[in-house]
């Protein structure tokens, strides 16, 4: 299993404090681009805005990113693929859900094919309000992501470990079975 | 001793170029015209990735990535820094050619037993690669050695230091060093030569199953080859110097390289090969016939 059993500690000793700065100083994200808050991505990257200069770049990989970021809409069919990607990260990792889709389903609200509420099936760290959100507005979450961090109060992946078989039941009852398909060590 | 001495540069050396490497995102961000992260970025990166939890794919897995660690920092003990010579006498050319290839070859193993299909495609653009540029490079460095009769690096950065700056061999060879400044951009997988390591095309090559602490380690092991690289390229051309000296040529180098990545586009693997096999190796060919038959640009 690739958690930290002394991660799951609510109290936070010294090191735990150090090693939650550089977390919070080093934030990798995966580029993975869910719906249509995306667009406003590439800005923040890019010259104009400058994400670097918080320490965040984009990661090909999930096994290297901290942040998964939902931008937007998320449909069943990419929901999978999601949980997939986020079960891949490495333990101390967040989640930014963008937008009002992933709050309460926003426009696609009675749409058979999105899901409504994001933190039924992962826990969610931090919402960006607005439809889609600014650039400045997603600097200025990776800033309070950033804090929240240091301060060691960003426990989603903790309580997704903790509340394992509730955020289990909610995947099931969308999706069917979910299952990891590994085709090399099987 | 010599092993206090060894440990002692290669912490100086972690320091020096974990630290250049964040200046040189800085530069690489105002060239970009952004304000780009703070210089100790890099080692936030390190220690952060070194923090995270990490999984295993297998016993090769794990031995690979301390193989390419373990054999990346060996070679960079042998390596002359600035005028100290950790291992007296074993500062050769050879020893460092061959310690290096363990570091890929670590590495290559490592990322073959993680068993994804990007990271087996990156190690086959890295190994092609590398006979690329290693090729033009040697030429060059063994017609060298060939004239001196010597292959230790701290020798052959010595006899450059006779005849004062005009005696280094950036300007008695210099078509060599043009060639050796180029291979230097292929050996440090820079862009235009980033081609193994692809984020955009193969999700980062052979690095894309590594995360946590597996990752902090390769991004070590990277740095220390970029020190033995960069300065192998220092001692054979610029003539190495005291510490200092060293220090300010290796800034130079290391700067020109983010000048070139910083604006370029990658090529790709085939496009390496040609470009490395066409003009490269003529200058190198040129280069390794002038100073053998007539021995012009260097001090015999």
């Amino acid at each position: 299993m690739n958690i930290f059993e002394e991660d799951l500690n609510d109290t936070i000793t010294f090191w735990e404090k150090i090693k939650n700065i550089f977390r919070g100083k080093s934030l990798w994200m995966l580029h993975y681009c869910t719906g249509c808050g995306a667009v406003e991505l590439p800005p923040t990257m890019t010259a104009r805005f400058d994400m670097e200069r918080l320490g965040m770049g984009p990661m090909a990989t999930p096994r290297q990113a901290d942040v998964l970021l939902i931008t937007g809409y998320l449909s069943v069919k990419t929901l999978r693929r999601v949980i997939y990607t986020y079960e891949q990260m490495m333990t101390p990792k967040y989640l930014v859900g963008f937008g009002s889709c992933t709050i309460n389903g926003g426009i696609y609200y009675d749409s058979y094919a999105v899901i409504n509420r994001l933190d039924y099936y992962l826990p969610v760290d931090l919402y960006v309000a607005g439809c889609m959100p600014r650039p400045e507005a997603i600097m200025n979450t990776f800033k309070t992501l950033e804090n929240m961090i240091t301060k060691g109060e960003a426990n989603g992946w903790k309580k997704y470990v903790e509340n394992y078989d509730w955020y289990r039941n909610n995947q099931i009852r969308s999706l069917g079975e979910v299952y990891v398909k590994d085709e090399f060590h099987e | 001793m010599s092993y206090l001495i060894a440990f002692m540069i290669v912490f100086i050396g972690f320091l020096w170029q974990v630290s250049l490497d964040g200046i040189q995102r800085k530069v690489t961000a105002k060239i970009h015209r952004r304000v780009g992260p703070p210089w100790y970025q890099t080692f936030m990166d390190i220690f952060k990735a070194l923090s995270k939890s990490s999984i295993t794919h297998g016993f090769i897995y794990d031995f690979g990535v301390m193989m390419a660690l373990g054999g990346t920092i060996a070679t960079f003990m042998f390596l002359p820094f600035g005028n100290i010579v950790a291992f007296n006498g074993l500062d050769n050319f050879f020893v460092v050619v061959y310690l290096l290839a363990i570091g890929s070859l670590g590495m290559a193993m490592s990322a073959s037993g993680s068993g994804n299909a990007w990271a087996g495609i990156g190690i086959m653009r890295a190994l092609t690669q590398m006979l690329a540029y290693e090729v033009p490079f040697m030429i060059v460095v063994f017609g060298m050695i060939h004239v001196y009769g010597t292959s230790s690096l701290s020798e052959l950065a010595h006899v450059q230091q006779m005849n004062g700056i005009f005696g280094w061999h950036i300007f008695t060879m210099p078509l060599g060093a043009i060639v050796a400044f180029i291979s230097l951009l292929g050996m440090l997988s820079k862009v235009p030569f980033d081609t193994p390591i692809a984020p955009t095309e193969i999700a980062s090559g052979p690095m894309v199953e590594y995360g946590g602490k597996h990752f902090g380690m390769l991004i070590l092991q990277h740095e220390f080859a970029t020190l033995v690289e960069v300065g192998l390229f220092v001692n054979l051309f610029l003539g190495g110097g005291n510490l200092i000296e060293y220090l300010i040529k290796y800034f130079f180098v290391y700067t020109l390289v983010t000048l070139i990545y910083a604006v370029s586009a990658r090529f790709r693997i085939e496009n390496v090969v040609t470009f490395f096999y066409g003009v490269p190796i003529v200058l190198s060919l040129v280069q390794a016939a002038i100073v053998i038959f007539t021995g012009l640009g260097v001090n015999v």
